[in-house]
């Protein structure tokens, strides 16, 4: 079987590789490309831990082909922090210690980005259903859940100009 | 198992070359169900078509007195589209009731449909609206109500090289709306052990005019009750109309009997969730029921 030639960006960066034609992007993030943040639990689209950002939309990157990802822009978790200055909702995890084995973990921080890069203000109903397809079998969820409050409530602070926020 | 090879085509005439010239090629849209079905084995194709590339395929549009939705549109993206969400709020509630947001984000109706599970969510609510797709395919294009297309649980009527490019629904209703509910044993990801349908159509007065029930994971196919609609028409949603209705969906029920729930269970529900969105759409109308 012949190999396909992929062009795509990851984190930002112009990339290309070697694929079977059947192989998913996951294995080509994780196996060739070395990125081994995603996670596979299931590998049929239930758990989550494998989420990425495709084009700007999340998805289970066990179920995508990875001769899909031609043109495409693909983000992973470890193109989350910014060098080696962690996103809020990474720091938020730490400080609520929404995390106990982590093996869930950059599915939801990559999850719960993409929900707050387009809602900084969600209610708590909206987070645990856009966090739904996320299993976590070891905090119960509502340690995650306050962790992306609270990062919620961070970025809105960061995005408030000096000027404008309240007097203390 | 040999990986199957990979195809992005660019029109729909170059994806019917590829299926028709291969038995054993399968079209790929959204994937949420193929790509879990090649990686267990169930399914073992030669070749996948991507069907994504095809320009076109993708997005919601209006075509004269229709609303047409490309096979590789999202689900997500339905929401999208502020006049189809107005005009089949039921339609879009259905299809975005499936899997999680990472599913939806690729998840298609038409895959929904092609997939021909009895427990699909948005067919009912796409069979209730009076869908229907349009099927190319070697012999040309072919335009059916979207309930000729399953057949039997994962069999459909599409015939070799042929697959759904668009489904189409009416656009510039007059006076009526739609309904999706379902009853699963949790709040999300979850399979449907029951679903309804309604799309109901109301004169000045709010007597109903028009009405189309149908059924999920009650019997080997998604099912239209016509009694079910009947039931409604020329009333004003009394008790004795939503009684006959749920009566009618409750025959209409040829349900299995597994660990999600009891044959008895699913019939009692079937006529429960009917009810309650036959309520909800005649809500949405502006008509108390």
């Amino acid at each position: 079987m012949n190999k396909i030639h992929v062009n795509c960006a990851v984190n930002g960066d112009a990339t290309e590789f070697l694929c079977d034609p059947g192989a998913t992007l996951l294995d080509v993030l994780r196996d060739t490309l070395g990125l081994t943040g995603s996670k596979e639990g299931c590998g049929s689209g239930d758990c989550g831990a494998c989420t990425v950002v495709l084009d700007g939309e999340m998805v289970c990157s066990c179920l995508v082909l990875a001769p899909e990802a031609e043109g495409r822009s693909v983000a992973t978790i470890e193109g989350v922090a910014e060098g080696s200055v962690l996103h809020p909702v990474q720091q938020k995890f730490l400080e609520h210690a929404a995390l106990q084995c982590g093996f869930c973990t950059p599915g939801f921080i990559v999850a719960a980005k993409n929900l707050l890069d387009r809602n900084p203000d969600p209610t708590e109903t909206e987070v645990r259903y856009w966090l739904a397809g996320n299993l976590c079998r070891c905090t119960g969820y509502d340690k995650i859940v306050r962790a992306v409050l609270a990062a919620a409530a961070e970025l809105r602070q960061e995005r408030t100009p000096a000027c404008t926020r309240p007097r203390q | 198992m040999p990986s199957p090879a990979f195809h992005a085509p660019d029109t729909v005439e170059g994806a019917i070359a590829l299926l028709a010239a291969d038995p054993l090629a399968r079209p790929l849209g959204g994937g949420t169900d193929l790509i879990v079905q090649v990686r267990s084995g169930r399914v073992t194709p030669s070749s996948i078509v991507d069907l994504k590339r095809i320009g076109g395929l993708s997005g919601v549009r209006r075509d004269g007195e229709a609303f047409v939705i490309g096979a590789a549109t999202p689900c997500t993206s339905l929401k999208d589209d502020a006049q189809f969400s107005a005009a089949w709020p039921g339609v879009v509630e259905a299809a975005n009731l499936i899997g999680s947001v990472q599913v939806r984000n690729r998840a298609t109706m038409a895959g929904n449909l092609c997939n021909a599970s009895p427990a699909a969510d948005s067919v009912p609510a796409l069979v209730a609206a009076g869908a229907t797709c349009v099927i190319a395919g070697p012999a040309g294009r072919r335009e059916v109500p979207v309930e000729a297309v399953p057949v039997a649980p994962g069999r459909t009527s599409l015939a070799a090289g042929e697959f759904v490019i668009e489904i189409r629904l009416p656009a510039g209703r007059r006076s009526g709306s739609d309904a999706y509910l379902r009853s699963i044993p949790r709040t999300e990801m979850d399979i449907a052990v029951v679903g309804t349908a309604a799309n109901l159509e109301f004169d000045g007065e709010g007597t109903c005019t028009s009405a189309r029930i149908a059924l999920g994971a009650v019997a080997p196919t998604v099912v239209l009750v016509e009694a079910a609609g009947a039931a409604l028409i020329r009333t004003r949603l009394d008790d004795a109309a939503l009684d006959a209705m749920a009566e009618a969906v409750r025959a209409a029920c040829d349900p299995i009997d597994d660990k999600r729930g009891t044959i008895s269970y699913r019939k009692a529900m079937a006529g429960v969730l009917a009810r309650r969105a036959v309520r909800i759409a005649a809500e949405r109308a502006g008509v108390k029921a």
